[in-house]
């Protein structure tokens, strides 16, 4: 699972049926302390109400369809968790 | 698998249900010389592993599957071993 800022929301009243009702959000991918890393941001199912501004968790591949009530849909990002906080070593490297 | 240091805790009161009651420690890869060091990830802890570890992660959703007892969900980044030692030999 990764780190990443929610950044907006996408809307898309024509999409997949396996899709219908889930909120697609804007991604960029950051580290544990939510500084954006520069990698391409992504669209991801969100599964946690996420909000613009907020440091989530997501997961990519196979693992983000099966995280959806119905595991046959094609999302390969999924958001599964909003951050607290993250508790960090002294001195640990990102 | 690949070998990680812990050197994080991710707390999370919000997360899907298939990661309630799991500990997510934050784990970075070892670096491979000469190639640029690769970012930490949240790994769901099956092992005990505290901060400073150094531990085996798993990276596939079939195992995480298995090592967790769960049916596959969202999880594919588990901590499956803490290491006591490895001893590499280098081809001369």
């Amino acid at each position: 699972m990764h780190f990443a800022r929610v950044i907006g929301t996408v809307v898309a009243t024509e999409k997949v049926r396996s899709w219908r009702g889930s909120r697609i959000l804007l991604l960029a991918p950051c580290d544990s302390t939510g500084t954006v890393t520069g990698a391409r941001p992504l669209a991801a199912i969100d599964l946690v109400s996420a909000a613009p501004g907020q440091l989530v968790f997501y997961v990519r591949g196979r693992e983000a369809a099966v995280a959806l009530e119905n595991p046959e849909n094609p999302a390969d990002a999924a958001i599964v968790g909003l951050v607290d906080h993250v508790r960090e070593a002294p001195g640990a490297m990102r | 698998m690949f070998l990680a240091t812990v050197v994080g805790e991710v707390v999370a009161t919000i997360k899907h249900p298939h990661l309630r009651a799991q500990r997510l420690l934050l784990v970075q890869p070892e670096p491979t010389p000469g190639r640029p060091q690769a970012a930490s990830v949240i790994a769901v802890d099956t092992v005990d592993a505290g901060i400073g570890d150094r531990v085996l992660v798993a990276d596939e959703g079939n195992t995480a599957a298995q090592v967790l007892r769960m049916p596959r969900g969202p999880v594919r980044t588990v901590i499956v071993g803490v290491v006591d030692e490895t001893d590499t030999t280098r081809p001369s």
